[in-house]
């Protein structure tokens, strides 16, 4: 395959960037972006170029690293990360827009590369539960019921790439925040910070510079791990809930 | 509790998606008055009058009338500021936009803000021309609402800026009545079908009441 890929180059957070268009040969259809991409660094690298810089590190679609929008879309115009994407998606001759990550809370540090640390203090905010260490518990010591599990686990699948955020017409955190939040909360573990967990998050999310929900429902299309839109919807109640209940105290 | 809710983006939500409601269930109400147009000038207008005796005598004459008038500004006031906030910072949220751009959401998703500025606009206009007269075409008369409703509806930038504010409504709830129920939690997977079915309908038939009214005139169904 021969294309033309269009890719964002910014020297430093705060340099002017700009497209650049780049043209690579000899692409197979089971190459996968990643590698498309390092093929094009191979070259840049021999030509004596600046190559270009973007996240990615397991390649197997369970990290959340990789970070690139592909022709307008996160994750490109599969449904899964930029890392399990293949070129047999794209045709010979294509044109390929390649963009960081958009949003204020997730400055540019280089070409393609995004700074997502805000995810991080997020998750710091009560992204987790407390819980004495040690040797792992008996499983079955704390019963959970099946539903609970499931929605447990399909919130838990979240990888906080944040391709929600650059999907979002108003770059918010919401699907991440309220994987996180449904995650921990529908489980007795994550019982005893219930409240604390949605307020806190919310209030990290918004002081990290995240836009609103408009439920315009982007970040559910673009979300490589299907997180659903009305996981917002049950953050929503909790925090309506832990909201009342401070209140109470 | 009151700050909690100002200071977050959720609770801000939550006071557009309370105003919003409010706003929906009155303009029931408004749309349903608005149809005794069509059973003539004594109907109506007697209409317009027991709005202003509603509750009596326990309420004073218009005291009810002033009591929903000062919901709604109240309701009109927190949904628009607390929209106008919300917008500005998604803007600052996604300060530089992509250069390959694609259009997924819905129409009526993505006309939510500049629609609502048209309803806005509406309101200041509606109120003027048919509460207090101050821009009315004819020679308006309180107490006689059926003619001044005629007078307006003879105009054709009157029937312009309606129709275009009515469709403007109607996008505005479809998208806006689905979201207030995620908004204040109340959607789930099971709901979400009958949610949005809801949300057409209320927007649906909103639109088409709303509109019979000039389109009557027009046609001369009321005149």
């Amino acid at each position: 395959m021969k294309l033309t890929l269009r890719v964002w180059r910014q020297q430093s957070a705060d340099a002017e960037g700009a497209m650049s268009t780049y043209e690579v040969d000899g692409i197979s259809q089971d190459m996968s972006f990643l590698e498309m991409l390092d093929t094009l660094n191979e070259e840049l690298i021999l030509k004596g170029e600046d190559p270009v810089a973007f996240d990615h590190d397991c390649r197997e679609g369970i990290c959340g690293a990789c970070s690139l929008v592909i022709n307008g879309d996160a994750h490109g115009p599969e449904r899964t990360t930029t890392c399990q994407l293949h070129m047999r998606s794209f045709r010979d001759g294509d044109t390929i827009d390649i963009e960081p990550w958009r949003a204020s809370a997730f400055p540019v540090v280089k070409d393609l590369v995004v700074d997502r640390s805000a995810f991080d203090r997020i998750i710091e905010a009560g992204g987790y539960i407390t819980a004495p260490t040690g040797a792992a518990p008996e499983a079955h010591a704390t019963p959970v019921p099946k539903p609970d599990a499931d929605l447990a686990f399909e919130h838990a699948e979240c990888i906080g790439c944040g391709a929600c955020v650059a999907a979002c017409p108003n770059g918010a955190a919401m699907l991440f925040t309220s994987a996180k939040v449904n995650h921990l909360n529908v489980l007795p573990q994550g019982a005893p910070e219930r409240e604390t967990r949605v307020l806190d998050m919310v209030g990290q999310m918004d002081a990290e510079g995240f836009g609103g929900c408009t439920l315009a429902g982007e970040c559910a299309t673009a979300c490589p791990k299907g997180i659903p839109l009305v996981s917002i919807t049950g953050m929503n109640k909790e925090w309506l809930r832990a909201t009342r209940r401070a209140a109470k105290r | 509790m009151a700050r909690t809710v100002w200071d977050s983006t959720v609770g801000k939500k939550t006071v557009m998606a309370v105003s919003g409601l409010v706003m929906l269930l009155y303009l029931v109400a408004h749309m349903i008055g608005n149809l005794k147009i069509f059973f003539g000038t004594e109907e109506f207008n007697h209409y317009a009058h027991w709005l202003r005796t509603v509750g009596e005598p326990f309420m004073h004459y218009e005291w009810t009338l002033w009591l929903i008038r000062v919901v709604l500004v109240v309701a009109v006031v927190a949904h628009a500021v607390s929209a106008y906030q919300l917008s500005r910072r998604d803007i600052r949220a996604r300060p530089s936009k992509y250069v390959h751009k694609k259009r997924r959401a819905s129409y009526a998703t993505r006309t939510m803000r500049w629609g609502g500025v048209i309803l806005g606009l509406f309101i200041v206009w509606h109120v003027l021309d048919l509460t207090t007269g101050t821009v009315h075409s004819g020679g308006f008369e309180s107490g006689k609402p059926y003619q001044n409703v005629v007078d307006t509806f003879s105009t054709w930038y009157g029937n312009v800026i309606y129709l275009v504010a009515m469709l403007a409504l109607g996008l505005h709830i479809r998208h806006g009545f689905w979201s207030a129920a995620q908004t204040l939690g109340a959607g789930s997977r099971t709901r979400d079908r009958a949610l949005k079915t809801t949300a057409n309908i209320l927007a649906l038939l909103l639109t088409i009441g709303f509109v019979a009214v000039p389109v009557g005139v027009m046609t001369g169904v009321v005149s």
